[in-house]
């Protein structure tokens, strides 16, 4: 029997994976020393799981295990990342530089950095979620210190051209970051060859705990420093202080080394069934996938349904857990900032959902979902003043609505 | 969000989704709200013009949970009411009904608006003066 509802919001966090809780539980029970003990087999035991994480989390990403610095998770590291280096290089420039889409994280960090003094320049997307190499060239200026801009989008899945937007900062004399939570674990992402100087990401999006993640920093060429933002002991070589989240720690370790393992494979399975979804799903009238088709995560499809308010449609696929483009549940009514950014309306906006597979999706999982969301769609249409006009050829710009 | 039942049974098992024949003199069509605010309702009332009562209710609504709710409710209440009868709906009795939270109040309003509009609609056809619409 099918256990509903189906869990298909694998971007907001995914379920823990079996074998990275095995890793962890002897570090939530006999090994519980803390790994900055230096003077008792308690603390190396711990400090030994920590190291090892390093390693399984540096194989991943293709990067030394010095380079990682161990945080709560990619909000944290996000912070770190910009308000740390606006920091550490204020004598060099106060420019940043990012996109319209990227998450909250990331975005409000810039806007803290502007009331200290610093200039943001927001780049826009393009109708398919994808920022201009041009318009980047364009913003570069002798005063820019950082560009952050995300790997792969957490609404859309959309990457953006990694390698090419890192050239252009370096050539600038800029240090490239990049919010890989969403990217990391899922395709393969590789400092060197991406020209990554700074990155964020969490382990809860790839199968791990949540409440941890990690800030990868570059050491060579250049050697990059970011200013701690909370004091304290100076673990993390000064770059974040506080007791290290051992467990957390080796759970991302584990789930680093599971995703590069079973990476090739599960994105095969995923972007498979992914497709399948959209395919289906796209059968029906007046639906459009929002974001970039062509560059774009394997597990994540963006599908809005037109002429079908978004708190209804929510309401109507009820075995499913999604998200949506609508955060109307709060009484805001506020379409998704993302969607807009890449021009959707408002309704349009507000009449998307948006799926994220995981490792442990299974194909009867997605033929419910199918039926679900096709039945769902097409019952609040045949009860959808707007579908019945258009059907009839209605134009309804031309119409003049009484707001309210 | 947590529905009420009543929402529920309502956005379940929609009363009187349809459209009436808008180019009949008997027939009054009240359209409010706008795609952008996400909640659109069209009620249709068909009237027994000799003795001024609501034969029959369609409605159609783009809109949440509670907005459908709302006009399923009222397209019930309107069939067998007279004219005037329905006139005297007030929103809160919806809300009521219903156990509306407060932020779905407006879905209510936006219901008894479509009655309103509907039957200023029927008493142009017939030659009467148009309501004055309170535009909430």
């Amino acid at each position: 029997m099918l256990k509903l509802p189906i869990y298909l919001d694998n971007n907001a966090t995914t379920p823990l994976d079996p074998r990275v809780l095995e890793a962890m539980m002897p570090y939530l029970t006999d090994v519980f020393g803390n790994a900055a003990s230096r003077n008792h087999p308690f603390g190396w035991a711990a400090e030994e799981g920590v190291d090892y994480a390093r390693e399984q989390i540096a194989k991943l990403i293709n990067c030394d295990p010095k380079e990682i610095i161990f945080t709560s998770g990619a909000t944290e590291s996000d912070n770190l990342g910009i308000k740390g280096v606006f920091e550490m290089y204020s004598q060099k420039g106060n420019h940043v530089i990012t996109a319209t889409t990227e998450h909250k994280a990331v975005l409000d960090t810039c806007k803290h950095i502007e009331k200290l003094g610093g200039k943001v320049t927001y780049l826009p997307v393009d109708e398919k979620g994808l920022i201009s190499l041009a318009d980047l060239e364009a913003a570069m200026t002798p005063q820019t210190i950082l560009v952050t801009i995300m790997y792969g989008n957490n609404e859309t899945g959309t990457i953006q051209p990694i390698r090419e937007i890192a050239k252009i900062a370096h050539a600038h004399g800029a240090l490239f970051m990049t919010d890989g939570t969403q990217a990391v674990g899922k395709i393969p992402v590789d400092v060197i060859a991406d020209g990554i100087d700074i990155m964020a990401f969490t382990a809860h999006k790839m199968y791990g705990p949540k409440g941890v993640g990690a800030l990868y920093v570059r050491r060579k060429n250049p050697r990059v420093k970011v200013t701690a933002q909370m004091d304290g002991g100076g673990h993390e070589r000064g770059m974040r202080s506080g007791t290290l989240n051992v467990p957390g720690i080796v759970g991302l370790g584990k789930a680093c080394e599971l995703a590069r393992l079973e990476m090739a494979a599960d994105t095969a399975r995923l972007s498979a069934m992914r497709d399948r979804l959209e395919k289906e799903l796209t059968t029906l009238e007046e639906s459009y996938i929002n974001g970039s088709v062509e560059h774009r995560l394997p597990h994540v499809t963006n599908i809005s349904f037109k002429y079908v308010e978004g708190e209804g449609l929510m309401m109507g696929v009820k075995d499913l857990a999604v998200s949506s483009g609508s955060a109307c549940t709060s009484a805001s009514l506020e379409p998704s900032y993302v969607l807009k950014a890449l021009g959707l309306s408002d309704d349009l906006a507000h009449s998307s959902l948006r799926f994220g597979l995981s490792r442990f999706t299974t194909d009867e999982q997605i033929d419910y979902a199918i039926n679900h969301v096709k039945e769902a769609v097409t019952k609040l249409r045949e009860m959808s003043p707007l579908w019945e006009m258009f059907k009839e050829g209605v134009d309804l710009s031309k119409i003049e609505w009484a707001e309210h | 969000m947590a529905y009420s039942d009543k929402v529920i049974d309502h956005y379940s098992n929609p009363r009187n989704v349809g459209t009436l024949d808008k180019s009949k003199k008997n027939v009054g069509t009240g359209l409010v709200g706008a795609p952008e605010c996400g909640d659109v309702m069209r009620l249709q009332i068909e009237v027994d013009e000799a003795t001024n009562t609501i034969t029959d209710a369609k409605f159609k609504t783009f809109g949440c949970g509670s907005a459908i709710a709302s006009s399923s409710l009222a397209t019930e209440w309107l069939k067998g009411k007279t004219v005037d009868e329905a006139l005297a709906i007030d929103n809160m009795e919806i809300v009521e009904e219903l156990a509306l939270p407060p932020v779905k109040i407006h879905c209510s309003v936006l219901a008894e608006d479509a009655i309103k509009s509907a039957i200023s609609d029927y008493r142009v056809k017939n030659g009467l003066p148009a309501l004055e619409l309170s535009h909430h």
